[in-house]
């Protein structure tokens, strides 16, 4: 009895040491996390409710910045442009990255394999700044692209596709297309190297082809991995900057403003600090969201 | 052995993808401003301007004898804040070191539109810079983070020197600009108006600039016809939208400049959305459908716009001096010159003009040294030669300051011959896109890229641009 109780506060003695040592080695990750994440955070959340210019005295005004953005029909729109993003950004990467990856899967696993692997994966090294340059040449009117047009006798649509009204967008599209394709293809096949090969055999046994195993094993069993992945570029659509800055800033009108460049735009061109993280509170919250309920649905089918 | 390379793969690929995983999420977060690619554009409209009479005379007066403090003889470093991409400052500097060795520079660098957002940082920070690339100007005077030239005005003369010079840099107790207290110096004075390229001009059968907007829009037709571009111009978000430009020449060919440039120095209750301005919209919309801008003009930049006008692409483009040094090298001997014609014969011509715009942190260490180099920069001969020479800007100064040899067959001539034109007219303007920081890329740039899609007419244009600027002041 004495030894099961002395047993057990020794136990429980160095479950709290190690429980602090755990802490102990998270501390400087937290550390960092909150100096660098949380109270910037927090302070976004003051400063929208505030006009303020950055530098002289700012003024509370309550809730005022976010009526603004309702008012305004440019500031409203740019989050109906971000949500047209999610289609380029996140649906056709991840369903093209997974007929892909399960092609890679099933017939290319050399050689092949790894220079599809590595010539899909390239976009995310090179960087997007002289990417977003490329591409701009590439789309211009005198650019690759309408010149391959016009070369297959497709001249009557040749048009300057990042200057264009209907076009900019799905062009902007494509650009995300380029750059997340590669992400969501090789986060799928490392999902795919992890299910058991006997599943794909047995299936073979009993007739399947490649879109009956996609369908039946690949897709269910990837569900963790389908999730990250929409997790990843649904964030990167709805908060998209980088891409969109270097291909159109916007333009044309405000075809392809997104809350990103409007939260850029109005906190150091226009000064319009408490506008600008209004904007970025609202971004936030949409984000939030949006990536819950894909967060759950894909946790469970994990489990 | 093959199970081995699969686990390096898979430590490879998970390596991989959490590297991504974090970059991914990286953009979530606010921007970061080193990312962004750099307008060079939108800088290029922030120099526009115009410049004053300068009277030219031969005879080399001395100039004015400095009264003013003087950069001493101890050691002194400067610390500098300049606009990567233009040569005009670090030249002025080496030879200012040159000529006065115990000054040395401390010179950072930085795009214009990465300026505009660092500007109020380095300002307000422990180590205020002496001389900085002003963006804009109005807000930090309001914050006491420029210094008061007034006094250097008084010691070194400046206020004697021909007004409009110093009228753009003045900022009165109400926030408008033009009149006031002095917040910043020009080291030059550009000058737009339209280029041409001559063989294409003397092809359509221009033998002499035109006298009238109908002469000149007669010009445009015939171009158009003879299957050339009228007019080469930019128009990408990525630069802003280079129509501001003619919109702007058209404007002042409409209406008289004062309500123009009331409405640029926020002077209260000044609107754009004006009858002559209308008209001006009006016959721009009339441009655009008329096909006499690139087609492509909503996804062209300023570079590749001049590089195409260089190349030969466009009879004419609206442009300004500080790209005279290109265009005599793309081009030599192949381009001309001339300012907006006024509406009616006999009118006289107007042009946006401005001060390469430089101020004084209120609490810069060497204030008295940087004020000493703005007026060594308007009233050394080298100095202004360098200004000519390298940047293609009237150098301003008095008005009985020697004017720098040029070139001969050099474009930067006839815009050194253009800016008294305007000078004496008293039609200089600054440019529409200054009003606000941010007017331009919020104003400006959608709504007359709009135009160009057909999604905006010339009333909408100017009610969408007044509601901006309104929203914009009101904040």
């Amino acid at each position: 009895m004495a030894l099961a109780v002395s047993q057990q506060t020794r136990l429980s003695k160095r479950v709290r040491r190690e429980t602090f040592v755990g802490w102990l080695f998270v501390l400087p990750a937290l550390l960092m996390y909150a100096v660098f994440v949380l109270v910037p955070l927090l302070l976004t959340i003051l400063y929208s409710l505030y006009r303020w210019d950055g530098v002289g005295p700012a003024t509370w005004v309550g809730l005022k910045n976010y009526v603004t953005i309702f008012e305004v029909p440019d500031l409203i729109g740019t989050i109906v442009n971000a949500f047209w993003l999610v289609v380029f950004f996140s649906f056709i990467p991840v369903g093209l990255g997974l007929v892909v990856a399960s092609v890679i899967h099933r017939v290319a696993t050399g050689r092949l394999g790894a220079i599809a692997r590595t010539v899909l994966f390239l976009p995310q090294v090179i960087p997007l700044v002289a990417a977003g340059i490329i591409w701009g040449w590439l789309l211009a009117l005198p650019g690759l692209i309408n010149q391959i047009l016009k070369a297959v006798g497709l001249g009557a649509i040749t048009r300057a596709w990042l200057g264009d009204f209907d076009w900019a967008l799905p062009a902007v599209g494509l650009v995300g297309i380029w750059v997340l394709l590669g992400f969501c293809i090789v986060l799928l096949l490392t999902g795919m190297t992890k299910v058991d090969p006997a599943l794909y055999e047995s299936a073979r046994i009993d007739g399947a082809g490649w879109f009956r195993e996609f369908v039946a094993i690949t897709v269910p069993l990837l569900r963790y991995e389908i999730g990250v992945c929409l997790t990843v570029t649904v964030i990167a659509a709805l908060a998209a900057f980088d891409i969109v800055y270097v291909s159109t800033a916007g333009g044309p009108g405000n075809a392809t403003s997104v809350p990103g460049i409007q939260i850029y735009v109005l906190a150091f061109t226009q000064r319009a600090v408490g506008l600008a993280c209004a904007l970025a509170v609202m971004l936030m919250a949409l984000v939030v969201i949006v990536i819950l309920p894909i967060q759950w649905l894909s946790r469970e089918g994990a489990r | 052995m093959k199970s081995k390379k699969n686990t390096l793969w898979l430590v490879v690929s998970v390596f991989l993808v959490a590297l991504m995983v974090l970059s991914a999420c990286a953009p979530a977060a606010v921007p970061t401003p080193e990312k962004v690619v750099v307008t060079s554009m939108v800088e290029k409209q922030a120099t526009v301007v115009v410049k004053e009479t300068v009277i030219v005379p031969q005879t080399v007066v001395a100039p004015a004898a400095a009264t003013g403090p003087t950069c001493g003889t101890d050691p002194v470093v400067l610390n500098a804040y300049f606009e990567t991409g233009f040569d005009i400052p670090f030249k002025l500097a080496d030879e200012f070191t040159k000529q006065f060795p115990n000054v040395t520079w401390n010179i950072s660098q930085d795009q214009f539109a990465n300026l505009i957002n660092s500007a109020p940082r380095l300002l307000s920070g422990d180590n205020p810079p002496d001389l900085l690339r002003l963006p804009t100007m109005v807000s930090f005077a309001k914050d006491g983070l420029l210094m008061n030239l007034d006094s250097y005005a008084t010691l070194f003369g400046w206020d004697k020197w021909p007004v409009p010079q110093l009228a753009q840099n003045r900022i009165a107790p109400d926030g408008t600009r033009g009149s006031g207290a002095l917040y910043a110096m020009g080291l030059n004075y550009s000058l737009t108006g339209i280029f041409y390229n001559k063989k294409l001009a003397a092809q359509i059968g221009m033998t002499e600039p035109p006298k009238t907007v109908a002469e000149f829009e007669d010009l445009l037709a015939k171009a158009k016809a003879a299957g050339l571009l009228p007019i080469m111009e930019w128009g990408s978000a990525k630069s802003g939208m280079g129509l501001a430009f003619p919109l702007q020449n058209l404007m002042a060919a409409y209406g008289p400049v004062g309500p123009i440039n009331d409405w640029i120095f926020q002077k209260k209750g000044a609107t754009i959305d004006t009858p002559n301005n209308l008209i001006a919209a009006q016959h721009l919309e009339q441009w655009i459908k008329n096909g006499y801008f690139p087609p492509d003009i909503n996804a062209i930049e300023y570079t590749d716009a001049a590089s195409r006008f260089t190349k030969g692409e466009g009879v004419f483009t609206f442009n300004g001096d500080w790209q005279n040094t290109a265009y005599d090298t793309g081009m030599p001997g192949n381009v001309g010159f001339f300012l907006m014609p006024p509406a009616e014969a006999g009118g006289s011509p107007a042009a946006m003009s401005a001060p390469l715009t430089y101020g004084i942190a209120a609490n810069a260490k060497h204030a008295d040294c940087a004020a000493f180099f703005f007026n060594w920069v308007a009233t050394n001969d080298t100095a202004r030669q360098i200004n000519v020479t390298i940047g293609g800007s009237n150098p301003g100064g008095p008005a009985d300051a020697t004017m720098p040899t040029v070139t001969a067959g050099s474009v930067t001539n006839e815009t050194l011959a253009a800016g008294p034109v305007v000078g004496k007219a008293g039609n200089s303007m600054d440019f529409i896109a200054n009003a606000t920081s941010s007017i331009f890329a919020q104003g400006w740039t959608p709504e007359l890229q709009k135009m160009v899609g057909g999604k905006q007419d010339a009333a909408g244009l100017l009610k969408a641009v007044q509601a901006e600027y309104l929203r914009e002041l009101a904040q």
